[in-house]
C-alpha cells in the first residue's frame, strides 16, 4: 500500500485537489467555477514557458555532455557555476515550478544541488517587475533588498552546498 | 568529436521528444499546483491577507513571514499589499519578511518541488528560505534606518 501511494504520489496530490474542486463544486459552485477558470487561464499563460523549457532542455542535452554541465554548473565549477547560477536565476522567466523538471535532469547528469538552490532563490529577484515595485516602494528600497536576496542566495547555496553534494 | 561517436549521437528530434516525455510525468503535479493556485486566486483576496496583520510588530513578522510562504501568485500583488500595509503602518519588518517568504517559500508548489527535486531537498531550501527572509528582513530594516 506504501508502495502503490509512493508510486502514485503526483496522481494521488492532483487528485486530492480534484475531489477539493468537486466538494467545493457542490457546495459553492459560483466561486469554485471562477476559481476552475482562473486555473485554465494560469495554464493557458505558462504553457508557452513550458514549451520553452522543454526546448531548452533539450538543447542543454543535445549539445552538452554531462562532462561539460559538470564543468560550468558542477560541483567543482568553482566561481563561474555560482555566477551562471545567479544570471540564470534572474534572468529565467515564468512561474519557478516549470523549472524543477529541467533542474533535476541538469542534476542528474552533475550540476552541483547548491546551484540549483542558487537558481530558484534568484528566481525570487523578478527584473520584469521592477518598475512596479520601484513605483511602490522607491529605488533605494529596491536594490537594497535586491542585494541581499541576492546574497542570501549565496548564503543558501552554501549551505544546500554542504548537506547535498 | 570522433565519426564513432557523431554517429551514436541520437538527433536533436530524438532528445526533443525523450525531454517532453520525461516532461510529461511531472506534469500531473504542476496540474495540481495550477488548481491550488486557482483556488489560492478566489478565496484568499489580498484584504483577507492584509487583515492578519495586528500592529504588534514581533507578531507581525511571524504572521508576515508566514503569509507570504502559503501565498502564491504573482508578485506584482505582494508588492501591492507590502506597500499597503507599510502604509497603514505595519513595521516594514513584517512587510519585507512577507515579500522575501511571498517569492522564495513555496508552501503551494511544494508537492510539484518536492515530487521532482526530492523531498529533503524541498523541505531544507524552504527552510532555509525562511529563516534568510527574516535575516533579510532584519538587514534591509536597520540599513534603511541608517541609510542616508
Amino acid at each position: 500500500m506504501r508502495d502503490l501511494f509512493k508510486k502514485n504520489r503526483s496522481f494521488w496530490f492532483s487528485g486530492g485537489v480534484i475531489l477539493l474542486y468537486a466538494i467545493l463544486l457542490v457546495f459553492d459552485y459560483k466561486r469554485a467555477s471562477q476559481a476552475v477558470l482562473s486555473s485554465l487561464e494560469i495554464m493557458v499563460n505558462i504553457a508557452p514557458v513550458l514549451l520553452l523549457v522543454i526546448f531548452f532542455t533539450a538543447l542543454i542535452k543535445y549539445f552538452l555532455s554531462p562532462k561539460a554541465i559538470g564543468k560550468y554548473v558542477g560541483k567543482e565549477s568553482g566561481l563561474k557555476g555560482w555566477f551562471i547560477a545567479i544570471a540564470a536565476g534572474i534572468l529565467s522567466h515564468g512561474p519557478v515550478y516549470v523549472w524543477y523538471t529541467m533542474l533535476q535532469e541538469l542534476r542528474e547528469q552533475g550540476m552541483s544541488s547548491g546551484l540549483v538552490a542558487v537558481f530558484l532563490y534568484n528566481r525570487s529577484v523578478k527584473i520584469p517587475l521592477l518598475p512596479v515595485m520601484i513605483s511602490l516602494f522607491g529605488v533605494k528600497f529596491v536594490l537594497l533588498l535586491f542585494l541581499y536576496m541576492v546574497a542570501a542566495s549565496i548564503v543558501q547555496g552554501a549551505i544546500m552546498k554542504r548537506i547535498f553534494d | 568529436m570522433t565519426e564513432k561517436t557523431k554517429r551514436n549521437k541520437p538527433s536533436f528530434a530524438v532528445v526533443l521528444k525523450k525531454s517532453a516525455v520525461g516532461f510529461s510525468k511531472s506534469l500531473p503535479l504542476l496540474v495540481g499546483v495550477v488548481l491550488l493556485m486557482g483556488l489560492f486566486r478566489h478565496y484568499v483576496s489580498n484584504e483577507k491577507l492584509a487583515m492578519i496583520f495586528s500592529g504588534q510588530f514581533g507578531w507581525d513578522t511571524i504572521i508576515g513571514a508566514l503569509g507570504g510562504s502559503i501565498s502564491a501568485g504573482n508578485a506584482v500583488s505582494s508588492y501591492i499589499i507590502g506597500a499597503e500595509l507599510l502604509e497603514k503602518g505595519v513595521s516594514m519588518f513584517a512587510v519585507v519578511a512577507f515579500l522575501v517568504t511571498w517569492v522564495t517559500v513555496g508552501i503551494v508548489q511544494m508537492p510539484a518541488e518536492g515530487g521532482i527535486l526530492g523531498r529533503n531537498f524541498t523541505l531544507v531550501r524552504n527552510g532555509l528560505s525562511f529563516v534568510l527572509a527574516l535575516c533579510i528582513a532584519l538587514l534591509t530594516t536597520f540599513t534603511w534606518m541608517v541609510l542616508p
